[in-house]
């Protein structure tokens, strides 16, 4: 039989998820992560806007609720004042690279030595539903009622491809939560971000690809697919940026 | 028993049963006080594998282990 597993004491509370929500398994793998680590008692969370302010409701734990976007500022602030503990930011993609994609960018650039974690369903999940800076091409929404033009758009941003050509970070990522070695393999990704900051490597990002059942018109079983047919033929899986101490 | 169901938490997703190697686990036909079905495992069934905990959004299940 295989070993005893319960959802981390810091983040056992309900929560509000849609379901099929991937939210909820992201959380619970960072959370395992720093509890496996003993880093749970010993973690700040910055939080950004959208479907990503429900882990506020889910945590017990310290967190602050950042301005829209502005987590990668925040989280800046909070390692540097508190050099031990770890700083961790929980945002969308609509969060982290549409409205805050100055403050995302910069902190990376920087090389702070914070973790961050980009849930991405390729819109903004909160509000209704809207076109974001990841949303595909021809992928219909809200604001984009006749599928994304990219001629007029721009085309879906790459953050951990663009980190990890152009900045000096630790570590860089993409995961998704959709079949259990999916989830494993995203579960490492998050171990060796959160890592890359213990060590004090410096930045660490993993994005997480997540369905959003309810924006996307489709059951959570449907969602896994398209995420495993359309979404990874433009946001490809795997590690960008490995650790080079290890 | 090798898995503990907390069935108030559940939303009827679906993404355990699909993903169970055993197909231990079905839908019954009660509904919790969310108005979501609930789920049940069949104890002779389940290998207590963990893969329904991995793949629960909503923290369902809790594998008990040795
Ligand atoms: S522990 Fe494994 S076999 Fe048992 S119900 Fe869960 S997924 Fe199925
Ligand atoms: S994965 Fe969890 S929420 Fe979804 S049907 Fe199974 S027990 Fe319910």
């Amino acid at each position: 039989m295989a070993k005893a597993r319960k959802i981390p004491e810091i983040a056992k509370k309900p929560s509000s998820f849609c379901p099929g929500c991937g939210h909820g398994i992201a959380i619970r793998l960072i959370t395992e992560c720093l509890e496996e680590m003993g880093q749970d008692t010993n973690v700040m969370f910055g939080i950004g806007v959208g479907c990503s302010s429900l882990l506020g409701g889910v945590l017990e734990t310290d967190r602050l609720h950042c301005l829209h976007g502005r987590a990668g500022a925040v989280c800046t602030g909070m390692k540097r004042v508190s050099p031990n503990q770890m700083v961790v930011s929980y945002q969308g993609d609509g969060d982290a690279y549409s409205i805050g994609i100055g403050e995302t960018t910069s902190a990376a650039y920087r090389n702070e030595n914070i973790s961050v974690f980009v849930v991405n369903n390729t819109n903004y999940g909160m509000t209704g539903g809207q076109m974001s800076n990841t949303t595909l091409p021809g992928q219909k929404t809200t604001t984009s009622v006749l599928g994304r033009d990219c001629a007029i758009t721009g085309s879906p941003i790459k953050f951990p491809e663009l980190v990890s050509d152009q900045f000096n970070v630790a570590y860089a990522a993409r995961g998704a939560v959709t079949t259990p070695a999916e989830i494993n393999k995203t579960k490492k990704y998050i171990k060796e971000a959160l890592t890359a900051q213990l060590n004090g490597e410096g930045y660490s990002v993993v994005e997480i690809l997540s369905a959003c059942p309810t924006n996307w018109g489709m059951t959570p079983l449907q969602s896994v697919e398209h995420i495993h047919t359309k979404v990874v033929e433009h946001f490809p899986l795997g590690e960008y940026k490995t650790r080079e101490a290890k | 028993m090798k898995v503990k169901v907390e069935s108030l938490r559940c939303k009827q997703c679906e993404l355990c049963v699909v993903n169970c190697p055993k197909d231990a686990i079905t839908f019954t036909e009660e509904f919790n006080e969310f108005g979501y079905r609930t789920t049940v495992i069949d104890d002779d069934k389940c290998i207590g594998c963990g893969i329904c905990y991995t793949m629960c959004p909503d923290g369902v299940y809790e594998i008990i282990g040795e």
